[in-house]
């Protein structure tokens, strides 16, 4: 009979109306500012800059090779390569960048850069509160601002990031004992994982 | 001492009527009653633009509960100060007219609209004694004022210069002269019953009780049908969901007022729910007993409040059909108005005609009864033939 379907549709969103205010499930709103829904870890959002340490100038793994600049779809990475070298966490000498800036507005949030960094130097970040109220400055990051420690790498993504150190420290032993074979002197050690020529480590996944 | 308590309840039913009296008494007699024409129209005016300030969050909110959401709570306590908030944006907000549109009818359509609107609770009995003017012809007059407010959504419509605008004008006339036929011929029963085309007279007439039951025209066969018709009707007139075609946003970008920004699109906003609770408060004054009180020993409420319960409870209905039906294609919305309403109208009008003139009473409301889901049923059959529903083909989109 006509009529019958609407009756039906009622019934169903009178349902919705009073289930809402007595069943949790049904509301599956998270009132953001207030409440946030737990982060899922393979959450990426926007390239950081990994240090190790506390210096964040002087334990920057990035040495400025500039490979992420040249993948990096958009063009939104402008690297300058420094004119001098300086000691590296390790004690190697290292270029590094004078210059690294990465324009948010441009980010595609690709990944490409971390894919093809081989250095494990730029890894992708969570965090989505972005919003500035410059569109000029407020967007285009330097590279303090995107300089993170490990720690905090660590926390965004455990299970990534220990795989990462895992990879480091295997090569730093190779290059370690590569060092010891070749000049019978050994590199004193840094705390933690460092990067040495890492060769290969190309990808993370 | 029940004499004393009838006296109080009196009172207070006649409070507002009282105080009105009482202001006016002051002024000389020769402008009294300018001035208390004045008075209504300012409480009128008050009373029902802030019943749509709190209809907005009502409706915002019950529809976010029948999606499963919260729907505003951040404006002041559970969101309540929402409107507030919406009407100092809409104040503040640039007004913007197109540079083709004719500009003093893009700027009257909407003022003439909120006019048009108001102009119809002027009929309205929102209490014993608490009507603006008694007329005579008083339905007539409603019905003429609730036609100006279709001419005020072409004038909208045209004047733009967008055809989403005029498309959407263009629906809006169409839906709302084929639904102004249902919702006359729906209101004539109630009008045959009582006799009379005054507002007033009509509430007087299903004021009286039996047992503790009232004489309400929508507790008799052809007054049910009467109501529901009317109640279609009026949602069409309304321009509300489902029959919201004339400002389809997912397919005309809001209709007729596409091309209004800032306080005019607000206008059209309040002119929109102020014409809807007219409608409902018509639907209430024909059908539903007007102010009087549901059983006979709730007398002791005052008039109004059972006036605005029996609004807040139509809206409540309206806001509830919104949740949850899709809008109609314009075919569908023909076909429902000029083969499904109209036959059922002209049948419920025989009906009532019929109630009035068969003296023995079970045999009126077998024979009414049956005069109602008889038709309802043939007619639901003859509109659900068309519905297959099928596979649909594409001719050039595949």
């Amino acid at each position: 009979m006509l009529g019958t379907g609407i009756a039906k549709g009622l019934v169903e969103t009178a349902r919705n109306f009073f289930g809402s205010y007595v069943s949790r499930d049904r509301l599956t709103t998270v009132e953001y500012p207030e409440e946030r829904a737990p982060q899922i870890e393979a959450s990426r959002n926007f390239p950081f800059l990994v240090y190790d340490g506390d210096d964040w100038a002087a334990g920057l793994r990035c040495v400025a090779c500039q490979i992420c600049e040249k993948e990096c779809p958009p063009k939104c990475i402008f690297i300058e390569k420094s004119k001098d070298k300086k000691l590296d966490a390790v004690g190697k000498p290292q270029f590094y960048p004078t210059v690294f800036n990465i324009d948010v507005s441009v980010c595609m949030s690709c990944q490409i850069c971390v894919e093809v960094c081989p250095f494990e130097a730029i890894k992708m970040d969570t965090d989505f509160e972005l919003s500035t109220d410059n569109r000029f400055s407020g967007l285009l990051w330097d590279r303090h601002r995107l300089a993170k420690p490990n720690t905090y790498y660590h926390e965004i993504h455990p299970t990534e990031a220990a795989e990462v150190d895992a990879r480091l420290a295997e090569e730093k032993a190779k290059a370690d004992a590569k060092a010891k074979a070749a000049e019978a002197k050994p590199v004193p050690a840094a705390a933690g994982a460092t990067p040495s020529t890492g060769h290969g480590a190309s990808s993370v996944e | 001492m029940i004499l004393s308590a009838n006296t109080t309840a009196q009172a207070t039913d006649q409070i507002f009527v009282s105080v009105e009296h009482w202001l006016v008494s002051h002024v000389p007699s020769a402008i009294q009653p300018l001035v208390a024409d004045i008075i209504s129209v300012v409480a009128l005016l008050a009373v029902f633009a802030s019943l749509f300030a709190v209809t907005t969050v009502l409706e915002r909110k019950g529809l976010g509960r029948i999606q499963n959401r919260y729907g505003p709570n951040r404006v002041g306590p559970f969101g309540f100060l929402q409107p507030l908030a919406d009407g100092i944006k809409s104040l503040t907000k640039e007004d913007i007219v197109p540079l083709a549109a004719d500009r003093t009818v893009h700027f009257l359509a909407p003022i003439v609209l909120v006019l048009a609107a108001f102009t119809m609770y002027a009929v309205l009995p929102v209490g014993h004694n608490m009507v603006l003017a008694n007329l005579d012809a008083g339905l007539l007059f409603f019905f003429a004022a609730s036609s100006v407010m279709e001419m005020c959504i072409f004038m909208a419509g045209w004047s733009s210069r967008n055809k989403y605008s005029l498309l959407g004008a263009m629906r809006a006339i169409a839906q709302m002269i084929s639904y102004e036929v249902p919702l006359i011929l729906a209101s004539i029963t109630a009008v045959m019953a009582a006799g009379s085309l005054s507002t007033a007279t009509i509430v007087e007439k299903q004021s009286g009780f039996t047992g503790i039951l009232p004489h309400w025209f929508i507790l008799t066969p052809w007054g049910f049908a009467g109501f529901v018709l009317f109640m279609i009707a009026a949602t069409a007139e309304s321009n509300r969901s489902p029959f919201d075609l004339p400002e389809g946003e997912s397919e005309i970008i809001s209709g007729y007022f596409t091309e209004y920004s800032g306080f005019k699109f607000a206008l059209f906003f309040l002119g929109e729910y102020i014409g809807m609770f007219a409608m409902s408060g018509l639907g209430i004054t024909l059908f539903l007993g007007g102010w009087g009180a549901p059983l006979s020993f709730l007398t002791w409420v005052p008039s109004y409040i059972w006036f605005f319960a029996k609004l807040l409870f139509l809206i409540a209905m309206f806001i509830w059909i919104r949740g949850t039906l899709p809008r109609l294609r314009m075919d569908q919305l023909m076909n429902f108005a000029w083969k499904f309403m109209l036959p059922l109208a002209l049948i419920n009008l025989i009906t009532a005609g019929l109630w009035r003139f068969i003296p023995n009473d079970a045999l009126r409301w077998i024979i009414c009864c049956l005069m109602v889901v008889i038709p309802y049923v043939l007619l639901g059959r003859g509109m659900a033939k068309g519905w297959k529903l099928e596979k649909r083909t594409y001719r050039f989109a595949e």
